[in-house]
């Protein structure tokens, strides 16, 4: 007994301070060496994969953890970005003012439903509130009828679907197929400013590192093991006394609140919020980083959203229009030949280190906590 | 177990309050100098000390817009190589960065701003989409540089850092209507994709009919890459109109075209005037389907003038025999044209001084001449009906005679008071 629980021990504090030092080495590339070694419009546009990499983050979680394949992130990053829009255009606009797009396209009268967001504070509520609201309710709905698998994803895709429709329906209030574009400040702070743009990426990466430390303790707290218990054998669970759908919906309204702050942040940073971010096609691009970089793992879908991010922004410029064969391509092969990610591959490799060439001393525990969840 | 229960709420602790500290270290240093910085965004990089200025060309070359600012990119590329063989602008050659829209708003904004910071080019040509150019427009002001777009658009827009070469509504759509209502047409049935030109077309069609004594019997949206049709066309022959004003965009030409054939209806029965056909939509539509139908430019590539022919020629020796050249491609190549213009008289490649210069620059276009509007930066074109031939080009039909001075909010106008 006493050796298991030493090398339990022993496991659990490697494990923390693997995290410890990842989050200092990635809190220093974040804060220090990516602002001192980058031109302004590269930091813009890695502030912009970081805000894409947060839905990632939450996706990981109900995805890969949960085994909820939501093809419809789409939706709650584009409610916490329209909102967050909204604020912006209304305080561009001035106390009582009518944003530009409306005067031209619109009654030019402010709708009713755009009032609350004149208010900063409640911008800020909203942009949480609502889409984890939207999360909960749909979750509540979906995941108590037991609606799982491929009808759950076809379900999430067809609001994806529904909610852009809807954004291009209303040119008069939403500015349709053109979105919501041009905002000069942000809470006051003038976003032409480079030192502005600076202070946008450094909350962006402070987020991003919440973020990714919340679904850490999430993955090791107990909620964690009954959502992977769900993930793996839901009736189980249920026969066990816990409620499925109550575990299911928590992990859905997480990940919806990531979403929807890294489309709140995404205004800002890149300064226009169109139908075209929200639909089908970049609901399921969100998807294809998780997948690459392993949805399983705590920082497969941070990292491989990022590298995908910035492998189709620098391949586009090398190569137009090749690259999207390639990202076709890639995500092809991982899904057939690697399905837990290019994360598992560091997995692999690990045991088989392990295996191949045992340290001396005392005898390792065959299969490490997280290993069994990768697949 | 209970070091482990700690440490895991230790970790996200530390992490959350490094980061606030860090991101608030960000904001606090901002605000003290926020003077001090915004003068250097707009701070120009652009290197005119060689032999040769860069100039960026921005279309999609992915996605669904590929097919038609293909054709744009095209011609831009054409109109680069004639000028540097004739001694580039000012002496120096031009040298072209190329980059890919991937028809995203987000990717035109992202590649406009890349093309100004990172490569410094003088001025960017492209842009197709609505969409796109409302998302580039926030780029081009807040880092004051030049944007050629060369796309017939919906109008109400001008932006001192953005040049117009496409028609605006009165160069287009009203001389569109003008020439319907001509025609003695007394009512109308709209038909278009569900986007910001269509939507505000038909607001200022409305306008127009109901001062015209127009009556207008339906206005119907379809989402852009639909083609099933079977319904709208249904509502259009039991409505009965004498015209069909179609601003349908893309792929839904060819399923609307072929249904409204379908049900017996025809240029004699029921005449389609379309403001986003042109001679490289033709070949796809499919000639026998739209033999006939009417368009509304200011370009065509059956113009009979000497300034077109070279165009034609040229192109088609550039890219090959069984191409086409449309509106859209003509108004690219004539924009790099007025470039070169502007830039010449203001003998300087510096924002300000082209923008100053600007006013009254004009070009023998195969259009015709065009001239610059220095107040809302639009040109002056001429307007031309056109009728579909069998030969799958476009024959004028009906001409404004002379060029129309660009009036984007309408203003001078009396029905399209409120408009904008």
């Amino acid at each position: 007994m006493t050796t298991i629980q030493t090398t339990v021990g022993g496991l659990y504090r490697s494990s923390r301070a693997r995290a410890v030092t990842g989050f200092g080495v990635a809190a220093i590339l974040l804060f220090a060496v990516a602002p001192a070694t980058m031109t302004m419009f590269r930091l813009g546009l890695l502030a912009k994969f970081l805000c894409l990499a947060m839905v990632a983050v939450g996706i990981g979680l109900a995805w890969g953890r949960g085994g909820m394949l939501t093809l419809g992130q789409g939706v709650f990053f584009g409610l916490g970005a329209y909102i967050m829009a909204m604020h912006l255009k209304l305080a561009d606009a001035g106390p009582g003012g009518v944003p530009d797009f409306m005067m031209l396209y619109g009654s030019g009268e402010v709708p009713w439903w755009w009032e609350p967001m004149r208010s900063p504070v409640l911008t800020i509520v909203l942009v949480v509130a609502v889409p984890t609201g939207l999360a909960i309710l749909l979750g509540l709905a979906v995941f108590t009828r037991r609606v799982r698998g491929a009808y759950f994803a076809i379900l999430s895709q067809a609001l994806a679907a529904a909610f852009a429709i809807l954004l291009i329906g209303q040119q008069a209030t939403t500015g349709g197929t053109n979105g919501l574009n041009g905002f000069r400040s942000f809470f006051g702070y003038d976003l032409s400013d480079p030192l502005n743009k600076r202070m946008l990426f450094f909350i962006a990466a402070g987020a991003l590192l919440v973020m990714v430390a919340v679904v850490r303790q999430l993955m090791h707290s107990r909620f964690g093991e009954l959502l992977v218990a769900v993930r793996d054998q839901e009736n189980r669970v249920r026969f066990l006394g816990y409620d499925p759908a109550k575990v299911k919906v928590v992990a859905y309204a997480v990940a919806a609140a990531m979403a929807a702050i890294g489309g709140a942040l995404f205004v800002p940073i890149v300064g226009i919020i169109s139908p075209a971010d929200v639909g089908v096609v970049p609901s399921i691009g969100f998807l294809i980083g998780v997948a690459i970089g392993g949805r399983a793992t705590l920082l497969g879908p941070v990292l491989g959203s990022i590298a995908v991010s910035w492998a189709q922004t620098s391949l586009s410029e090398s190569f137009p229009s090749g690259w999207i064969y390639f990202q076709g391509a890639l995500f092809i092969l991982v899904v057939a030949f690697l399905p837990g990610g290019l994360a598992s591959l560091v997995g692999k490799w690990r045991r088989r280190r392990t295996t191949q060439d045992p340290p001396d001393g005392a005898p390792h525990p065959s299969v490490p906590a997280t290993s069994g969840s990768a697949a | 177990m209970t070091p482990s229960r700690a440490s895991t709420r230790l970790l996200p602790a530390a992490a959350i309050t490094l980061a606030l500290v860090l991101s608030a270290c960000g904001a606090r240093t901002d605000s003290g100098e926020t003077d001090g910085g915004s003068s250097a965004a707009a701070e120009s990089c652009v290197d005119t000390s060689g032999d040769s200025v860069k100039i960026g060309f921005l279309n999609s070359l992915s996605g669904t817009m590929a097919i038609s600012e293909q054709t744009v990119h095209d011609s831009l590329q054409l109109a680069a190589e004639e000028i540097n063989a004739d001694g580039g602008v000012l002496g120096k050659e031009l040298v072209i960065v190329s980059e890919d829209g991937a028809s995203e708003p987000t990717t035109f904004a992202e590649k406009a701003e890349k093309l100004i910071t990172s490569d410094c080019v003088a001025a960017v040509f492209g842009g197709w989409t609505s969409a796109s150019r409302k998302a580039m427009l926030p780029v081009f002001e807040s880092q004051d540089s030049l944007l050629f777009y060369p796309v017939q658009y919906e109008g109400l827009e001008s932006s001192p850092n953005i040049f117009y070469t496409g028609a605006t509504t009165n160069q287009q759509i009203v001389p569109g209507l003008d020439y319907l209502k001509e025609q003695g047409v007394e009512s109308i049935f709209l038909v278009g994709s569900d986007y910001v030109f269509p939507r505000t077309a038909n607001k200022i069609i409305n306008a127009y009919a109901e001062a015209n004594d127009i009556e207008v019997l339906g206005e119907e949206y379809a989402p852009l890459g639909h083609t099933d049709f079977s319904t709208i066309v249904n509502k259009v022959n039991s409505a009965d109109a004498d015209a069909v004003f179609n601003t349908l965009n893309g792929d839904s030409n060819v399923a609307f075209f072929k249904e409204y054939k379908n049900v017996g209806l025809g240029p004699d029965e029921m005449p389609v005037v379309s403001v986003s056909i042109a001679e490289e939509e033709v070949g796809g539509i499919g000639v026998e389907n739209v033999e006939g139908q009417l368009t509304a430019w200011n370009y065509y590539q059956t113009i009979d003038s000497p300034e077109n022919a070279t165009f034609v020629e040229a192109f088609k020796a550039k890219y090959g025999e069984d191409r086409v050249t449309s509106d859209p491609m003509e108004a690219a190549y004539t924009s790099l044209y007025l470039w070169k213009g502007m830039v010449e008289k203001a003998e300087s490649f510096d924002v300000a001084d082209v923008q100053e210069a600007a006013g009254g620059v004009s070009f023998d276009a195969p259009e015709g001449s065009v001239t610059v509007n220095g107040d809302n930066h639009h040109i002056a074109k001429t307007a031309l009906i056109g009728k579909i031939g069998a030969d799958g080009l476009i024959h004028t039909e009906w001409s404004s005679g002379e060029p129309i001075e660009p009036d984007p909010y309408l203003e001078g106008y009396d029905w399209a008071e409120g408009l904008s």
